[in-house]
Formats: C-alpha cells, sequence, structure tokens
C-alpha cells in the first residue's frame, strides 16, 4: 500500500462481486446482502449480468447505506473478484485506496495488482478442494465460505449470517450444517490470516425498520393475485419472464382450491407475443381479470392488438418491464424506454393509461390496483416498471391489503338491469364521463348481446360508417381518458427545504437515485422541488408544477425524453420550460449524475430565466 | 345456393325447438354479402344446427378474425355475444375467452386467409392446446375482403378471375389438425347443406379442439373456369366418404341401416354419431390413415369430403390446465384474494 490511505467507512460503502455465470454465487451474495440487512443496515443489491445461462461474467453489486440511499452509487469501495477472465477490469474498477478480496490459491504476478488498494487473498479453492471431494459441492460452498471471509473481514454478525441459512434451509438439517460449516472454514481462515476488520465495517443499526426485501417482477405477480387476475397469457421474455413465474407460485400457494387441488387461474404460455395479449384480449372481454408480462419487443408485436383492445374497451393489463434494445445484448440492462412505445400504442388515434411503479412495494400496489383501472375503464392499462426494480432484490415497505376493499368491476350490465328495462347501449355515455357499460357473454337470453368490433359503429353497437357516429365515439373515448387522470396515483411532490424557482420532475425507478440527489444538491446550496410521476394520463397538478417553476428537469432514463415528450404534447407545454437530464448506457442512474447535470446546468445559467409574464401555461 | 335471412314476420305456427325458440330466434343481422356467396350458406347451416340442439344462443360465443368469412358471425346467432377480432388472431382471442368461462360454446370463423396465411402459427397452436371449441373455416381459396387475391390454400395451378396461374404449394387445413391434435376433423362444402348442418352439429357437441374446413366458394372472384374452388369443380370433385346423423340423449333412435354399414361413436357428452360409410375402406377413428387417405385421394384430384377424424375428446385445455369447474369470470373476491392475514406472513418470510 503506498501513500494513498486505505478507506475507512463504516455503514457506507460499495462492494461489488465478480462472478462467473451460473457458479451458483447469486444464492451466496444474497445470503451476504441479508445479513447485513438483519443487522439493521439498509443494503441495495444489482445484479449486472449478461444475456447467457452459463459462463459469462456477471456482477452483484452491494451497495451498503447506513443513511438508506438505495439508488446505485457508482464507484467500488471492495471488489469480491472471484472470476478470472475479468480479473484486470475488476482490479481497474476498485476506488483508490479500496479493497481487492480474491482466491489466492494459486500465486499470481505482482504485475495482476495495485499498490494504491489493500489486497486480501483467502486460497478458497485450496480450502474446498480439502474439504469436499464433489465438484459441484466445492463450487457451491466455495460461494459461501467468501461470505464467511466477508463476514470476518467487515466485522459483520456471525449468528445473524447463520440464522439465515438456518431460516433458509429450515427442515433441511444436512443443508443447513454443511453450509454453516463453509461459512465458518471462511470466517475463520480470515479471522487468523488477515487483519480484520479492515477499514470498511457494518455495524449494527435500526435502519430496515419493517421494510422487506423482494424484486419488482414478484411483487407485481403478487399484485395480481391480489388484483383478482385469473388469466395469465404470456411468452418468455427477459427480465419480464419472472413477473409470471412469481405470479404461478403465488397463484399455487393461494389460488389452489383446498377441496380438490384444482386452480383458480389458468397461465398459458403462448407461441408468442401476439397470442398471449390475444389470449388476455379475449378474456379480457369475457369478464375475467387477465394479463400479460413482457418487454420492449413483445409490446411492438401487440401493437395491433392495443388498438383493438382500446376501440373494442376492453379490460387488459400489462406489465412493461422495460430494457434496452431489440435484440440481444441490452436485454439485460434497464431502462426506460418504451413510454411512448405504451403511451401511444397501435395504429388510430389511440392513447393508453400508463403507471409507474418506484419500487417493489408500487409493483405489488399499482399491480392490484391496474385490474381496478382496466375494468372500470375498460381499456388496456399498462404497468411500467423496469430491470432494474423487477431484477433487483431491493428494500421497500411491507405490502398491506384492506380486507374491506372490493374489486371494482366497473360498469357491469347484469341480468337484473336488462330485465329491469335498462337502456344498454355499449358505446353509450350515459354517466357523461365517457364509460359505457358492458356486458359479459351470457349475461341475458335476448337483452344483453352484442357484436364486438375494433371499427366503427354507433353507441349500439351496429355497424356504422357514418362519420358523425365514429366522431360520437371519438369524443367519447377522449371524455374517457380525461375521466381517467382523477383515477390514475396522484403524483407525489416534495419541496425543497427553501423555496426555490427550480423543479425536476422523474418517475419509476430513477426515484431512489432522485431523492440521494436532492440531498447532495442541498448540500451545495441548491434548492430543487420534486415531482414523481405516477401515472399517464397526466392530471393538471403536474402541469401546475410546470407552471410553478422557471427551471423544470425531465430526469429519465431514456436518449429521447420520453416524457418530457408526452408532457410537452399533452400539456401543450413550450418545449424550452423543460430541461432534459437523460441517463441511457444501460446502467441505472446515479444521484452523482443528477446532481451533477442539475448542479452543472444551474451554475452555468445554462438556462436562461424565463419571464413570467411571457410564459404561457395551458388552464 | 344462399338461403338468406328473411325479413323477420311473426308466423305464430313456425315450428319451435324443445327451448321454444323457432329459427328466427338464431339468425342474426342481414348479410351485407354478395349474393350467392358460400359463406351465407354456412351461416344459414350453423343456424340450423344450433336450433335442431337447442342451444341457448345467449350460451353461445362467437370470435372470428377478419375478412368476409369472419363478418359471418354478425349474420347468425344475433343473441350471442360476438367478437370481430384481428385478422388472424382468432385463435388466441377465442383461447382466452375460452379460459376465462369454460360453460360457454365457443364457435371460432374463420377464413382460409385468416387461418393459413396471415393466422396459421395461432390456427396450428389453438389445435395443439385443445381448446374447446368448433373451428370452422370458410375456405374459397382467395382472399374475399380484399379482392380475390390468392390464399395459402389455393391449389397449385388453379387460375385466378384475371387468369394469373398459382405457383405455390397449398396449405391443407385438415392435414394440419390432424397432425397437430385436433379431436374432430371435418370437411365439407358449403353447397351440401345436408352434409353441413350434422357436421357442425356434430362439432358443437364435441369436446375439444373440432375443426371444419368448409368449401365455400366466392362468386365474385374465384367461381370460374380454371379455379378448383367454384361451385361446379368442387361439385365435380367431392368424395365424401361417409354422412353423420347426431342422435343426441333424448332422441329415439329410428334410422336403421344395413348391417356393417354404420359406425355408431359415442361422444364425451353422451351424444352419438351415426356414421353411414359411403367410402368402404374409411375408418374415421384412424388419425394415421385418414391422413393417408386424404393424400392419397387429393394426389387423383378428388376433394375428400365428410367427418374424417374424431377421437375421444375427454379432455380439453381446461382439464390439462386442471382449473377448477366454476368459470374462472365467476369466482368472487373471496375466492380470488388471499387477504391481510396471508400478506402479513409473507411479509415476515421477506426480512
Ligand atoms: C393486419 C392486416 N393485414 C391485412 C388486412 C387486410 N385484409 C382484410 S381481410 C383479408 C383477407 C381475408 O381473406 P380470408 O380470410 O380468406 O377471408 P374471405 O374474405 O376470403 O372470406 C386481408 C388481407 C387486415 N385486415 N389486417
Ligand atoms: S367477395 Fe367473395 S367471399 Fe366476399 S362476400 Fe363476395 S363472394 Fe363472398
Ligand atoms: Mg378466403
Amino acid at each position: 500500500m503506498s501513500a494513498v490511505q486505505a478507506i475507512q467507512s463504516c455503514n457506507e460503502f460499495v462492494i461489488k462481486f465478480a462472478n462467473v455465470n451460473g457458479s451458483g454465487s447469486a444464492s451466496a451474495n444474497e445470503l451476504f446482502s441479508r445479513a447485513i440487512m438483519r443487522m439493521g443496515v439498509p443494503v441495495a443489491p444489482r445484479n449486472v449480468f449478461p444475456s447467457n445461462i452459463q459462463g459469462l461474467p456477471t456482477w452483484y453489486e452491494a451497495r451498503v447505506s447506513g443513511q438508506g440511499w438505495l439508488g446505485t452509487r457508482g464507484g467500488c469501495d471492495m471488489m469480491v473478484a472471484m472470476n478470472p477472465q475479468t480479473w484486470d477490469r475488476d482490479v481497474a474498477a476498485i476506488d483508490p485506496g479500496g479493497y481487492l478480496f480474491y482466491d489466492s490459491s494459486k500465486a499470481m504476478p505482482r504485475s495482476k495488482f495495485r499498490d494504491d488498494i489493500t489486497v486480501l487473498g483467502v486460497p478458497l479453492t485450496a480450502m474446498c478442494n480439502q474439504e469436499y471431494t464433489d465438484a459441484r459441492q466445492r463450487q457451491l460452498f466455495k460461494n459461501v465460505m467468501y461470505v464467511g471471509a466477508l463476514v470476518a473481514l467487515l466485522d459483520m454478525e456471525f449468528d445473524a449470517t447463520a440464522t439465515l441459512i438456518t431460516d433458509r434451509y429450515r427442515g433441511k438439517d444436512k443443508l443447513i450444517d454443511a453450509n454453516i460449516n463453509a461459512l465458518r472454514i471462511g470466517y475463520d481462515y480470515a479471522r487468523q490470516h488477515l487483519p480484520c476488520p479492515i477499514g470498511l465495517r457494518v455495524e449494527r443499526s435500526d435502519k430496515v425498520g419493517d421494510r422487506i426485501f423482494i424484486d419488482g417482477n414478484s411483487a407485481c405477480g403478487l399484485g395480481a393475485v391480489y388484483g383478482g387476475a385469473t388469466v395469465a397469457g404470456w411468452y418468455p421474455i427477459t427480465p419480464s419472464t419472472s413477473v409470471i413465474e412469481a405470479f404461478s407460485s403465488y397463484c399455487r400457494k393461494y389460488r389452489t382450491d383446498p377441496d380438490n387441488g384444482r386452480g383458480r387461474y389458468a397461465i398459458v404460455q403462448a407461441e408468442d407475443e401476439l397470442a398471449s395479449i390475444g389470449m388476455v384480449i379475449g378474456a379480457g372481454w369475457n369478464g375475467a381479470r387477465a394479463f400479460t408480462a413482457t418487454s420492449g419487443p413483445g409490446i411492438s408485436l401487440m401493437q395491433e392488438f392495443f388498438g383493438l383492445a382500446y376501440f373494442a374497451e376492453i379490460p387488459a393489463v400489462i406489465f412493461d418491464v422495460q430494457r434496452g434494445s431489440p435484440s440481444t445484448g441490452m436485454p439485460t440492462r434497464t431502462q426506460q424506454s418504451d413510454l411512448l412505445a405504451c403511451a401511444y400504442a397501435s395504429h388510430g388515434d389511440t392513447r393508453h393509461v400508463l403507471l409507474f411503479p418506484e419500487d417493489a412495494y408500487e409493483c405489488f400496489t399499482m399491480g392490484a390496483q391496474a385490474f381496478d383501472l382496466a375494468e372500470r375503464l375498460q381499456t388496456p392499462v399498462f404497468v411500467m416498471l423496469d430491470l432494474d426494480i423487477g431484477m433487483n432484490e431491493g428494500l421497500c415497505a411491507p405490502f398491506d391489503w384492506d380486507d374491506e376493499r372490493r374489486y371494482d368491476r366497473g360498469k357491469l350490465m347484469s341480468y337484473e338491469d336488462l330485465e329491469a328495462g335498462k337502456n344498454f347501449g355499449r358505446y353509450l355515455d350515459v354517466d357523461g364521463d365517457g364509460i359505457a357499460y358492458r356486458t359479459i357473454p351470457g349475461t341475458h337470453p335476448t337483452k344483453g348481446a352484442y357484436f364486438t368490433r375494433g371499427t366503427t359503429r354507433n353507441a349500439y353497437a351496429k355497424y356504422s360508417e357514418t362519420g358523425a357516429d365514429y366522431v360520437y365515439n371519438m369524443e367519447r373515448l377522449r371524455r374517457k381518458f380525461d375521466t381517467a387522470k382523477s383515477l390514475v396515483p396522484a403524483p407525489v411532490l416534495h419541496n425543497a427545504a427553501q423555496p426555490t424557482r427550480i423543479g425536476a420532475i422523474y418517475y419509476g425507478s430513477t426515484s431512489p437515485a432522485m431523492a440521494e440527489a436532492m440531498a447532495l444538491l442541498e448540500a451545495q446550496g441548491v434548492h430543487v422541488n420534486t415531482l414523481r410521476v405516477r401515472g399517464f394520463p397526466f392530471c393538471d397538478d403536474i402541469m401546475q408544477f410546470i407552471a410553478d417553476h422557471d427551471y423544470v428537469f425531465v430526469v429519465e432514463q431514456n436518449e429521447s425524453a420520453q416524457l418530457r415528450s408526452m408532457l410537452i404534447n399533452e400539456g401543450e407545454i413550450d418545449p424550452k420550460r423543460l430541461v432534459r437530464v437523460l441517463h441511457y448506457d444501460g446502467s441505472p442512474i446515479t444521484a452523482r449524475f443528477i446532481s451533477k447535470k442539475i448542479a452543472d446546468a444551474v451554475s452555468e445559467h445554462k438556462i436562461s430565466p424565463i419571464d413570467q409574464a411571457k410564459r404561457k401555461v395551458a388552464p | 345456393m344462399t338461403y338468406l335471412a328473411k325479413p323477420r314476420l311473426l308466423t305464430a305456427n313456425a315450428p319451435r325447438n324443445a327451448l321454444g325458440y323457432t329459427r328466427r330466434d338464431y339468425e342474426g343481422a342481414i348479410s351485407t354479402l354478395c349474393a350467392g356467396c358460400g359463406h351465407d350458406s354456412i351461416s344459414a347451416a350453423v343456424v340450423q344446427a344450433c336450433y335442431d340442439l337447442d342451444i341457448e344462443p345467449h350460451r353461445v360465443a362467437k370470435l372470428s378474425g377478419i375478412g368476409c368469412s369472419s363478418k359471418t358471425p354478425d349474420y347468425f346467432l344475433g343473441n350471442s355475444h360476438g367478437f370481430n377480432s384481428v385478422h388472424g388472431r382468432m385463435p388466441s382471442v377465442l383461447t382466452g375467452a375460452a379460459l376465462a368461462n369454460r360453460e360457454l360454446i365457443y364457435l371460432g370463423v374463420s377464413g382460409d386467409g385468416d387461418s393459413a396465411s396471415i393466422g396459421i402459427g395461432q390456427f396450428a397452436h389453438a389445435m395443439r392446446r385443445g381448446v374447446n371449441m368448433t373451428y370452422i373455416v370458410e375456405n374459397n381459396g382467395v382472399y374475399g375482403l380484399t379482392k380475390g387475391q390468392f390464399s395459402a390454400t389455393a391449389d397449385k395451378g388453379s387460375k385466378s378471375k384475371r387468369g394469373v396461374v398459382n405457383n405455390d404449394s397449398p396449405i391443407d387445413l385438415v392435414a394440419l389438425a390432424l397432425q397437430l391434435g385436433a379431436t374432430f376433423v371435418a370437411r365439407s362444402f358449403s353447397g351440401d347443406k345436408e352434409q353441413l348442418v350434422p357436421l357442425i352439429k356434430a362439432a358443437l357437441r364435441h369436446c375439444g379442439p373440432a375443426f371444419i374446413d368448409v368449401i365455400s366458394p366466392c362468386v365474385t372472384f374465384n367461381n370460374h373456369a380454371g379455379s378448383t374452388r367454384s361451385y361446379d369443380y368442387v361439385r365435380e370433385h367431392n368424395e365424401a366418404v361417409n354422412r353423420v346423423e347426431v342422435i343426441l340423449p333424448r332422441d329415439k333412435i329410428e334410422t336403421t341401416y344395413p348391417p356393417g354399414s354404420l359406425r355408431r361413436i359415442v361422444q364425451h357428452d353422451g351424444s352419438i354419431l351415426h356414421l353411414r360409410k359411403l367410402a368402404e375402406d374409411y375408418d374415421p377413428s384412424d388419425r394415421i390413415g385418414a391422413l393417408n387417405y386424404l393424400q392419397g385421394r387429393q394426389a387423383l384430384g378428388e376433394i375428400v369430403t365428410g367427418l374424417l377424424y374424431v377421437g375421444d375428446g375427454t379432455q380439453d385445455m381446461h382439464g390439462h390446465l386442471n382449473t377448477v369447474d366454476k368459470p374462472l369470470n365467476q369466482l368472487g373476491d373471496a375466492y380470488l384474494c388471499p387477504g391481510a392475514k396471508a400478506l402479513e406472513a409473507l411479509n415476515a418470510s421477506l426480512r
């Protein structure tokens, strides 16, 4: 170690694990993160993995933050370098003064190390070879061993970690013993041979509270169960597949009829995304709550059907777990780049309801709410999450549910209504909110039937090519979309410590980085009010927020500033009033990035102040 | 050939079926298809079949894709919900509808362009999945609605109205349905009501995917000399292997046939199919034999019609998925939502 001081930090650091894909490291890394959380210290882990199953590099980054910052931070205080293939770049990635942990079974030339970091070697392979004969065991327990060594090095609680293992393998005593043994071997070695603890330390705290640790896709699947979904049509695609896997396993748990073991749900793996959305629409038309989960390429394929569902007014829920790019390469990276493709999906004058969850908690709540909205509005509803929240486990508020809550099945015309002689016009706006009544197939022998089509029809669903009928229908659909404004989740406003003319709008997975960025900026004396958009169509509060600020930054994880375009388009906002802050390299946006962009813009006066009098804002 | 819906007159003494419905109760809107279009005859056959079977019209869901053929569900069963979906994708929409409510009768109507061209993928997968439905393709060898282009079922060498010869090999949907696991496969001709009506009835009473390919001439674009889908051509080349009669459990069996010429098949729902043999060596329970027979005869230029295959329709998609008996669209909140307590336990396991 040269003149550079070794990093000293308690409960605030970033540790990265460089692994080989498919080596079983994922569960050991998760064990590590959970062990820290059991000590009451928040951790935000993220996977960086290639679009391959085995043999390629994969990284797991855990940000330990006693202050509770859950976004990616950037940088790396400690590298657990378990992949010889990526050794050079992994060693280079460590911040000066940081730490390198590696498997020292084989001697390495000095040139492979750096002078400005602390090197911590543990002969993991050698120890495993001595302890185990089976090749698979040698591999798996090597992972647990390095966790054991880290527990010692970072001054973590051995017992908290061991309890986790006991919980995980409850009922399988042999596995518990074997894992704890491996943990112990790593722990003891580090205690005997290495300077424990190092400058990075974990100290028990109470900052985790009652929060839970789960990934967004699982939360979506659970939300669909609680939201009453009974039909899922899907086609596998990263990063959305685990939404359906979660739905399936929660259904097995919660929706199996106790009397006969049969399912109160149906999941069909379709032949492609056209068929999966077709099934969802068929089921929605027939009165079941139905959904699909997909990503950008699937959204592209489903376009024609989205238009049909919009015009035929059929409830459908789509979970879009956004990722980068169409084909192999970026699919395992995160982006918020499907907003426009979803908001105005399909040909013709269409517009769709979007929801933007910020974390797994909202994946659950919005996931469930989407089904009420879809039936209330009789239209497709898109839950727009992304790979970052979808596929990474994270801390979020515990799930809750009000047992008094009943599903909002929307405007249904029942057998009794029809018998009582209620006027049934499938596309008739009786209430003035643009939403017409529908009947479910089979409702009434002679009064409820209608013929569903995407093309022109009159208010009574009879075929019509008359211009006036078409216009009536389009105006009603516009009213319906206006009604949606008050039904989608309201935006969340956060006012800065001091009054300010600067505002920033953001949404979805940008949330944790945004919160931290605001704290960083505040420390620099830059005050920014923020508004988190949670739904589309945009309610008036969002336009008011823009009107109330002189500078409005729109922070997004895409290249073309898609939310900004939508704000301009929907609110008839002068484009000059909305300043882009865009991050789109496929990694999650960071607080450092956001705060720097905003601070630079503010200090360099890149945006000229806007004359209050000249400003034109839509009412 | 068309027997179009006539204006609604209240005929007090019109015959009624067991439900008290007249044939008119099974009709729909007035057809807008060309006079003489084969598709209208198929609509009339559907009306007759549902009337004969005492089906409650509102217990039928009729779904279609896009095309002249796909417009027809508007022209029959006016008291059934209908869904004119998108081109080539009726099978997935029907599958979803069937998932939502296993108790309705699902009738899919499609064209040869809709099912064999743009929609061949969905056609194939719906058959594979064992969706409980009757799937009728109104096969005229062309795209009627877009003015007469060849479809994927057009025979190689057949001539378009403008004299263009089709060089591409045809797709035989019957052969595909047989290969892909449909448990009821038939072919008929819109001009042969005597054959078509019983086949539709048998299909409607079948459990599992029932497919009927109905040759249905397009009088406007494909009814000329040189076409292999014209009324004249089909009449001349039609080789029926059998004639079907559907006997419902309530019916008395009156027909008598000379021994050996009749085959009796009991369907899963108790309905009985009486098959009168026309081709001596044809066995409709032999899937592979059916494929061979079809291909042999087709090579000779024959259009083989009749009930070509019927297997044991005992399990459909819901059986494979092991779903509850009660339709999914009728399960109440209490059956679907695990509630707050379950969530608390789940939260605890996520810490
Ligand atoms: C995606 C799409 N592409 C093209 C069309 C135009 N189109 C309408 S009907 C049709 C062909 C219908 O042929 P077929 O299914 O054989 O029905 P027919 O009219 O012959 O009964 C086509 C190509 C469409 N509606 N949608
Ligand atoms: S164009 Fe052909 S298929 Fe279409 S309605 Fe006319 S005859 Fe029938
Ligand atoms: Mg056709």
